[in-house]
């Protein structure tokens, strides 16, 4: 792999974690079990699409081949997607979405903090940027965890059940090869794999303020940054580029 | 010929779109001009990164300053750059009262970490200035407010996220 490449990757990982989250949670819109939620989940969901937009754009100076933020976002197909299943989940209730948005805020207070001292002057200040937008987001699905976990029989459970359902799906954002080692070993990128102990801590840290627990054994499964997807990133996609697709030339 | 300083008056003229009551420059989204004989850059930045009003305000800069640039011939150009990140520090004690009579409770200092990891900053109320005040929720009517209640005289209000 040409450093390039891993660039280009690396990025579109960035990229594509951010994009697929924020549209999911754009599909709440109307649909928040109350008025202040609704209007959260689409917030955090509008700062994961800002997100998307500048790693995609950096992306795609990476690749050099005149893809711009909105080519790579609309026009390429599942396989060409590196975003970690966790993203791809369905939406779910209300539960399975903060239980997703969990998982992944207790993942990405780490990485962009990791990123901030990239060597990368324009990474390292997207890194800075989100770093706060994600420690904000965190705070919101943490207090959810806690309120649910720790609410009535019935939220306790119903969170129970998205947790251990949730749980299989961190696999890719801990995942390292090829591409995560060229972008930790030339210092622009983090690795992956580390930054699951300061994950584990936070998840750890909310079971214990929830009285949620996590099952013995979880099985992972990996194979979002490799293109390889679940049924319903396709579902999502369609949504998504259904407009550009059919007018490529349509200007907002 | 306009100096750089020129140029960020009139730019002072060009209202948030969603917060009228500062303009660009008092909000720090504007964060340089550069001026040659052939080309003046407005750097601007973005609150959040997805802050839906920035194309907003890149086009009401555009359009405020594209005539005054032509009489100059300079081309114009607004650059969106992401370093140093926006932080509500750049509000300065005028631009926090003015929030305030708008009805903004303003942001306190970054310094003050409870904003963004865990218990709440003291609050204001805009309205009769009570510091019993209780977040309704993180998330406001903007990606930069969060939504708060003054228990003294049960005004809602927005309360400027300090990041």
């Amino acid at each position: 792999m040409t450093r390039m490449d891993a660039r280009f990757d690396y990025l579109l990982r960035l990229g594509d974690d951010a994009l697929i989250l924020g549209q999911q949670l754009g599909l709440w819109t109307g649909h928040g079990p109350v008025l202040e939620e609704d209007i959260a989940l689409t917030n955090i969901g509008l700062d994961q699409i800002g997100q998307a937009r500048a790693w995609l754009t950096l992306a795609g100076r990476a690749e050099n081949a005149d893809r711009d933020e909105d080519k790579l976002a609309y026009f390429r197909v599942q396989a060409d997607f590196r975003n970690a299943l966790l993203c791809e989940r369905p939406n779910g209730h209300f539960g399975d979405t903060i239980v997703r948005q969990f998982l992944f805020d207790a993942y990405a207070v780490g990485l962009h903090e990791g990123l901030c001292r990239s060597t990368d002057d324009e990474i390292a200040a997207i890194a800075r940027k989100s770093a706060k937008e994600s420690a904000y987001h965190l705070r919101h699905s943490r207090a959810w965890m806690v309120r649910l976990g720790d609410g009535t029989e019935e939220s306790h459970a119903k969170v129970q059940q998205s947790l251990n359902d949730l749980l299989p799906y961190v696999g890719d954002l801990f995942h390292s090869d090829a591409c995560t080692q060229a972008a930790a070993s030339e210092g622009w990128g983090v690795d992956p794999a580390g930054l699951r102990e300061g994950w584990n801590t936070r998840l750890e840290d909310m079971l214990a303020d929830s009285g949620l627990t996590r099952p013995e054994t979880v099985p992972e499964q990996v194979g979002g940054r490799e293109g390889r997807h679940t049924e319903q990133l396709s579902y999502l996609l369609a949504e998504m580029q259904v407009l550009p697709r059919t007018y490529p030339d349509a200007q907002w | 010929m306009r100096s750089p300083d020129d140029w960020l008056a009139i730019l002072e003229t060009v209202p948030d779109p969603e917060i009228p009551i500062l303009n660009v420059v008092e909000m720090g989204i504007v964060r340089g001009v550069d001026c040659t004989e052939e080309a003046l850059t407005i750097r601007i930045t973005p609150t959040y990164m997805g802050c839906p009003a920035m194309d907003a305000i890149a086009d009401d800069i555009r359009s405020t300053l594209s005539p005054l640039a032509e009489e100059e011939s300079l081309s114009l150009a607004v650059e969106l750059v992401y370093a140093p990140a926006w932080t509500t520090d750049w509000l300065d004690d005028t631009a926090k009262a003015k929030l305030e009579a708008y009805g903004i409770a303003p942001p306190g200092k970054t310094t003050d970490k409870r904003a963004l990891s865990g218990d709440d900053p003291e609050v204001r109320c805009p309205k009769c200035k009570s510091t019993d005040t209780e977040l309704v929720s993180l998330f406001g009517s903007t990606a930069c407010k969060a939504h708060y209640r003054c228990r003294a005289c049960a005004e809602p209000f927005d309360h400027f996220k300090c990041i």
